[in-house]
């Protein structure tokens, strides 16, 4: 198994303030915008890229919010595994709210497709955007696009991009690894 | 572990530690999903669950209903009283004629101890007892202790007493394995004729004064007498039992520490239980009956992960 970094500590933290000025640049003052981190890794991103906005960026009162997907998922009973579900925890309304869904990967598709029949349980919202770190070019099963990206990469089928979070595992980086 | 070491439940006999703690964690999920403003997810879209009720039921029937719909499952139900079984059929048959019918999961209630063992081993679907005789329930069992660990943070170390009829309640024994493989300490207490013979045998206190029971414990579970059950009599009168066995508020006033009221429902009001401590801020009734919702959710959907496609 091999690995080759594909952003360092320092260029994921320059993407991070990109992406947070983005985001300033679409929403403002996030009045009417909710921020919701894909469990169980978007929650890193969307938790960090939410220090930003409020210590660098100074934007106050943003919602933050975590959508597991598991119980959406399209592979129930496809895999070995049970799915094992994860903390879902939405404290506001999302009705009429602009959401920008958060996640660290975009790879098929298949996760963004669940967690968008899952946030229909809190709601209708007026408008869904989705944010991802990385986004895996060619790999699409679904029609589904990322509004905003990190880094866009060319990555085969039998590599996988891994992205650590300084606060889970020690270090800001992302790798590319082949199986 | 993300998985049941189990394919059927037939018991919390047939269950470890570990099974428990993988319900309790999936029902925590799941008691955030019904309490979402759309109570559904889609999990089980694609699965068959037939309630095969040989006995009647109010609340364990609606309740895994409830659960099967809100996990998106096709359910069909079954009752005895208006089926082919009064013409003689027998269950092996009654069932293999719903299975043809590309059923994947049945939950069945039955008279006989027993009956969910005998059928997993002649039926090709998973079993979900829903109650056998006197037997086991299992998931009245799994929520009751979900309840206590919910209402007082774990089931470990805590004192339980189990009230009444022990002699013909499955949901006793089922308590007492489940409880005791929590690492809870576990009594009963009941009129010397509703006591089973041996049932010191399972590492249980066994008490007929119930002050000193409910003194000795944190949680009381109070179980209905099942005078259906009965064919002689157990005790000379209701008002001599609730005289003897029977909580009222007085009696929990007395005590000096709050205890924590049980009752699996249906609930004789002033025999067992009366109103104002079925009522009571002590009482957690209307939460198990809540919780039976997402622990019968839990159970369905880690038994449906293992019914390959």
């Amino acid at each position: 198994m091999s690995q080759k970094v594909l952003l360092n500590a320092k260029e994921v933290n320059i993407i991070l303030h990109r992406l947070a000025c983005q985001l300033i640049e679409k929403h403002n003052n996030f009045s009417n915008t909710v921020l919701i981190g894909l469990q169980p890794r978007g929650v890193f991103l969307a938790n960090r890229l939410t220090k930003i906005l409020e210590e660098d960026y100074k934007v106050k009162n943003i919602q933050l919010g975590y959508l597991d997907i598991t119980f959406y998922r399209d592979d129930f009973r496809r895999g070995e595994k049970t799915l094992e579900a994860n903390t879902t925890k939405i404290n506001f309304l999302v009705e009429d709210k602009n959401i920008v869904f958060i996640d660290d990967v975009l790879y098929t598709g298949r996760s963004i497709r669940a967690a968008l029949t899952a946030i229909q349980s809190f709601g209708r919202p007026n408008e869904i955007e989705l944010l991802t770190l990385i986004d895996r070019r060619f790999s699409r099963h679904l029609p589904i696009q990322p509004d905003y990206r990190g880094r866009q990469v060319d990555v085969i089928n039998n590599e996988k991009v891994k992205v650590n979070w300084k606060e889970h595992d020690n270090e800001d980086s992302v790798y590319l690894i082949e199986k | 572990m993300s998985e049941l070491s189990v394919n059927h439940l037939l018991g919390i006999k047939y269950l470890n530690k570990q099974d428990i703690q993988l319900i309790f964690e999936t029902a925590d999920h799941f008691k955030e999903v019904i309490n979402r403003p759309i109570k559904k997810v889609p999990s089980l879209r694609d699965i068959t669950i037939a309630n095969l009720f040989f006995e009647n039921s109010t609340r364990t029937k609606l309740s895994f209903e409830l659960a099967e719909k809100r996990l998106s499952a096709d359910v069909i139900n079954f009752s005895s009283a208006q089926s082919s079984v009064k013409k003689g059929e027998t269950l092996i048959d009654t069932v293999n004629n719903i299975l043809s019918m590309k059923v994947d999961m049945v939950v069945m209630r039955h008279p006989n101890p027993g009956a969910g063992v005998f059928l997993s081993k002649h039926v090709n679907a998973s079993i979900v007892n829903a109650g056998d005789g006197a037997h086991e329930h299992p998931t009245q069992a799994l929520l009751d202790s979900y309840s206590i660990r919910e209402k007082l943070g774990d089931v470990k170390g805590k004192k339980v007493v189990i009230v009444g009829d022990i002699l013909h309640s499955r949901v006793a024994l089922s308590n007492i394995f489940a409880l005791q493989l929590q690492g809870a300490q576990v009594m009963v207490c009941g009129p010397k004729t509703l006591l089973p013979k041996y049932i010191d045998k399972l590492g249980v206190k066994v008490e007929t004064n119930i002050r000193k029971a409910l003194n000795w414990c944190d949680v009381a579970n109070m179980l209905r007498v099942q005078n259906e059950r009965m064919d002689i009599s157990y005790f000379p009168s209701t008002r001599e039992y609730t005289q003897q066995f029977g909580v009222n508020k007085e009696l929990l006033d007395s005590l000096d520490k709050e205890i924590t009221i049980m009752h699996p429902g249906p609930i004789n009001r002033g025999v067992e239980i009366t109103s104002d401590v079925a009522d009571s801020k002590q009482s957690i009734i209307l939460d198990q009956v809540q919780n039976g919702v997402a622990i019968r959710m839990a159970v369905i959907y880690l038994l449906a992960s293992k019914i390959k496609q």
